[in-house]
């Protein structure tokens, strides 16, 4: 895509030299850097417009709340379902607890709650919380040994265990895989589940239909979508969201307060408690105008290229050994090298300007299951070319010359 | 090698390869714990890699006996200039080092520590607090 070089001119952190060396972005799966105009967004709103939503008559105030109240029609119309099915939480994390405390009356003993073997931390814990607190069980969808969900598998044990709720990656953190979710939801709701995809990952890279997808909750964090730090989303179909409790009271969601007895809104507004993150709502919507102006289909292409020419270039290192499903992916690399610790590998390549992560990710019983003690992960996003591929490879064949040495 | 050595050694670093490569030659040269002594209780904690470390005092020479290990090279090498750094020492002379000013002369901060300094303070923390009963 010949516009790459243009657009990687919005992103203003990309600019600068780390070490001596120009930065090496490859670390958009911890969280994506940021376009100008979000910045801007961002900084116009504390320049010039800044007020509370929601509360004064004040010409501000209104500013305000219609900008902020604009951005959830803008997210609804990117996910293609409605303003009111959009909550705003403080990131996915923060999303996947709500959802998981407000089941809990709706499960008992006994009860399955299905999740898979690659599931990040956030999609983990909550449910075994959840389950300690019903005693329902909680179930793993396995992976083989590369770290692959086997379609047929997976939905086999969907049939087989029944699952109450069922909550799946959309693409794992770790790896990059995108799973099967159109396929696993549909599964485990005609089996009678709530469904939750969790699209912190998946969301910048796929752009994902939620009608079409028709799970019943999706989650996704702002900051990985070239939006502001603090910012999250939970969908959920209307009657199913709004029948959860909620989570967090105060100010904002009350309908009526008195020392006896408390009413609430109905959703969004009963899970958005206190003084929102107006500010990163504002440059979320900005962020949302970036990528709606960008051709998706040949943005997607670019990516799928750029990540293609990664694992090519990769394995022609010999001793290098990458994880995770190499043809449906979003863009993400997980990586070994020999017995080599991830660690030693991640602190050189930062002393040549690169970027990677290393570790477990935030995903520990993955690793668990691949035997690993952790990876090296180069996440891509579209402001990424071949140049950083390529220095990245240099850099990481010299690091290898000098632990070997 | 005694600490001077190590000083010797990288304090005129011409480049960070360079001083890399050094580090990770010292841990190779850092002999490995044997694993029974690979403990839990032996692990220094808050270090983003394993690193285990064993304290003792000989009490007839009232001088430290520092043994450790860790699973990553770069670690590994740190460790070993710590452990140079505080063997033979007496608990007095022990407290009287400042190994994160030692760190930066040998010019280790500024490349080797973009998170928590590679668990060195944690380390040092570790050693400072056990000495700290005996002085
Ligand atoms: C797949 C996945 N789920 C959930 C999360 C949690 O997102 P956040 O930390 O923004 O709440 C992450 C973040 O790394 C993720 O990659």
């Amino acid at each position: 895509m010949s516009d790459i070089t243009q657009l990687r001119k919005d992103f203003p952190t990309l600019k600068q030299t780390i070490e001596g060396h120009p930065l090496v972005y490859l670390d958009s799966g911890a969280t994506s850097q940021k376009p100008q105009a979000v910045i801007d967004a961002v900084n116009l709103f504390y320049t010039k417009n800044n007020a509370n939503v929601h509360r004064g008559l004040h010409t501000l105030s209104e500013v305000a709340t219609t900008q902020y109240e604009k951005v959830r029609e803008k997210l609804a119309r990117f996910l293609d379902v409605n303003a009111m099915e959009c909550v705003w939480t403080s990131g996915a994390t923060h999303s996947i607890n709500l959802v998981a405390a407000g089941l809990t009356s709706q499960l008992s003993t006994g009860d399955v709650i299905l999740i898979t073997a690659l599931e990040h931390h956030a999609n983990i814990v909550p449910w075994q919380q959840l389950a300690a607190r019903t005693g329902a069980k909680l179930e793993i969808i396995s992976v083989d040994e590369h770290g692959v969900i086997n379609s047929d598998l997976a939905l086999a044990e969907i049939q087989k265990s029944k699952p109450k709720v069922f909550a799946c990656s959309h693409a794992s953190n770790t790896l990059g895989n995108i799973q099967d979710v159109q396929a696993f939801v549909a599964k485990a709701k005609e089996l009678g589940a709530i469904t939750l995809v969790d699209g912190a990952q998946a969301f910048l890279h796929l752009r994902p239909n939620l009608r079409q997808l028709d799970c019943d909750f999706y989650v996704l964090s702002a900051h990985k979508a070239l939006g502001p730090t603090g910012l999250g989303v939970l969908y959920g179909k209307y009657e199913l969201l709004n029948a959860l409790p909620v989570y967090q009271t105060g100010g904002e969601m009350i309908d009526t307060v008195s020392f006896t007895k408390t009413t609430f809104r109905q959703a969004p507004a009963k899970f958005e408690p206190g003084t929102p993150n107006i500010s990163a709502v504002l440059g979320f919507g900005a962020a949302l105008d970036y990528l709606n102006a960008i051709n998706f289909d040949a943005l997607h292409q670019y990516e799928q290229g750029l990540y293609q020419y990664l694992i090519q270039r990769l394995q022609s290192i010999d001793g290098i050994k990458v994880y995770g499903d190499l043809k449906n992916n979003i863009g993400t690399a997980s990586f070994t090298y020999k017995n080599e610790h991830h660690y030693d590998l991640a602190m050189l390549l930062n002393s040549y300007g690169v970027a990677v992560r290393s570790g477990h990710h935030c995903t520990q019983p993955l690793m668990q299951t691949l035997n690993l003690n952790g990876t090296i992960r180069v996440s891509l996003a579209f402001y990424n070319n071949r140049c950083d591929v390529d220095a990245f490879i240099s850099a990481l064949t010299n690091s290898i010359e000098l632990i070997e040495g | 090698m005694t600490y001077q050595e190590i000083y010797t050694k990288l304090e005129k670093s011409p480049s960070w390869q360079h001083s890399y490569r050094e580090i990770m030659l010292l841990g190779k040269q850092l002999p490995a714990l044997p694993e029974p002594l690979k403990t839990e209780q032996a692990r220094v904690k808050g270090c983003e890699s394993t690193v285990w470390l064993h304290i003792d005092l000989d009490e007839q020479q009232q001088h430290l006996l520092l043994v450790g290990d860790s699973d990553t090279r770069i670690v590994k090498g740190l460790l070993s200039i710590v452990l140079a750094l505080y063997n033979g020492k007496t608990p007095m002379q022990a407290l009287e080092i400042n190994a994160y000013k030692e760190f930066e002369k040998l010019g280790l901060i500024k490349h080797l520590s973009p998170s928590r300094g590679n668990g060195i303070k944690a380390i040092v923390d570790t050693i400072q607090q056990q000495v700290s009963q005996w002085a």
